[in-house]
């Protein structure tokens, strides 16, 4: 079954349907919005997708590569090809805004700097504003947090642990 | 380990042999210290350094999949990442010897990673700059990561360095048992002077200088002493390994070699 959506403007309609599809690592934000998805393109009757891994060792890569497949098909792609694109690089300056408002809703504070900054370089401080109640009274309690792409936080005002998404 | 892979041309033509040895030697060094490391996880000293040990880990894992999957693309024999990680012997292995040295304490560890991680930043910047597209796109990326890992590594050391007079000791010993194995690093030999002059590689006898100054710099603030000049260990790039990366493999490869092709 084809919709009207579909066969006039294929490539929007397919970018709506992964705008649906969120990270399996980071419920409640997209893949869309994390930047992940970087091109759509429709030649003959195949949807060629690129997707870009946060990490190179992201575990979440081949999950992320199957839920665009089988979401594509399901709306009606008969033909979806997943190419993974290395280059270039992803990095946190592509979070859309959107993203970056759900990040904080989902307790996660987002990149405070561009990746090519000074601040970047210098690796997560303390001082992040918290994800819960904004205030940078907040400590870094490791580099590292549940995925490579976050660092663990804990805030002295509101007493609640959060993660950053690091600058990358 | 598999998936949809990334394009453009693996091969560069005369260089090919060169070519396969030297993604291989990137991709070995990367798998093998992702296994030491992993060895890590349920043991590190305190939660947070277990979460932090293994993100290091991923990432190494994620360069080594991507270069055994180059090195298997150069090839052209239909390897994948796999067989080339489970399936072949220790003397087939190219890894520099340093990454294969068995996991002692904390700070051991710590060194090992600072000397590795510093390393590889001085290649990777240099990598990111290659001719050979793919090649380039793999370094720009880990660089990235090597940059949390560099600082991970020497923020440790500093802290140990410069901590109580037992993790300074401890410290120390790690630097000295370990510098002997960071000549190897910077050994050029016919395999890279052949990509470095076609533009595919750096010579890692240019990365000695840039490595040793980063060192110095961490040393300096963690005030541990960089050890004296001395005999150095060689011979991983040419499969002549220490015993360890024998019980090492044994342990990763078992279950493909008794269950060959199983998957989870």
């Amino acid at each position: 079954m084809v919709s009207a959506a579909q066969r006039n403007e294929p490539e929007a309609f397919a970018w709506q349907v992964l705008d649906n599809i969120e990270d399996p690592e980071i419920p409640g934000v997209g893949i869309v919005d994390l930047g992940i998805v970087r091109r759509v393109s429709l030649a003959e009757d195949q949807l060629l997708v690129e997707l870009t891994p946060t990490y190179s060792g992201c575990p979440a890569t081949d999950v992320i590569a199957s839920l665009v497949s089988e979401a594509l098909q399901d709306a009606g792609f008969g033909h979806v090809q997943i190419k993974h694109a290395l280059s270039p690089a992803w990095t946190t300056d592509w979070i859309t805004e959107r993203g970056r408002v759900r990040l904080r809703a989902n307790g996660i504070a987002p990149p405070q700097y561009t990746a090519a900054s000074h601040e970047a370089n210098l690796g997560p401080r303390d001082g992040v504003p918290c994800a819960h109640c904004g205030s940078t009274q907040t400590q870094l309690t490791s580099e590292f947090g549940s995925t490579p792409c976050k660092a663990l936080y804990r805030c002295s005002a509101c007493l609640e642990p959060f993660e950053y998404f690091k600058c990358l | 380990m598999t998936g949809p892979s990334s394009s453009g041309p693996a091969a560069a033509g005369p260089a090919d042999r060169e070519l396969l040895e030297y993604t291989l030697r990137l991709g070995d060094n990367s798998l093998i210290l992702a296994q030491r490391l992993c060895e890590w996880i349920g043991h590190a000293p305190e939660l947070e350094e277990d979460i932090g040990l293994a993100n290091l880990t991923l990432d190494l894992l994620g360069q080594s999949r991507l270069l055994l999957g180059l090195a298997g693309e150069i090839e052209g024999r239909g390897r994948s990442e796999d067989d080339l990680a489970f399936l072949r012997e220790d003397s087939e292995f190219r890894n520099v010897l340093i990454v294969e040295q068995p996991n002692r304490d904390f700070g051991h560890t710590m060194l090992r990673q600072l000397f590795f991680s510093a390393w590889q930043l001085q290649l990777f910047e240099r990598l990111s700059a290659s001719n050979h597209p793919r090649l380039a796109e793999i370094a720009a990326k880990a660089l990235k990561e090597t940059r949390y890992h560099l600082r991970y590594a020497s923020t440790w050391v500093v802290r140990l360095g410069d901590g109580t007079p037992q993790s300074h000791e401890r410290a120390q010993n790690a630097a000295e048992e370990l510098w002997r194995f960071t000549g190897e690093l910077f050994e050029s030999d016919g395999v890279e002077q052949k990509l470095a002059a076609s533009g595919i590689a750096p010579l890692s006898q240019d990365l000695r200088a840039p490595w040793r100054e980063s060192i110095v710099a961490v040393f300096t603030e963690a005030t541990l002493t960089l050890p004296a000049q001395q005999w150095m260990a060689s011979g991983g790039r040419s499969g002549r390994h220490s015993e360890h990366l024998g019980y090492l493999l044994a342990e990763m490869q078992h279950l493909q070699r008794t269950h060959p092709g199983a998957e989870w």
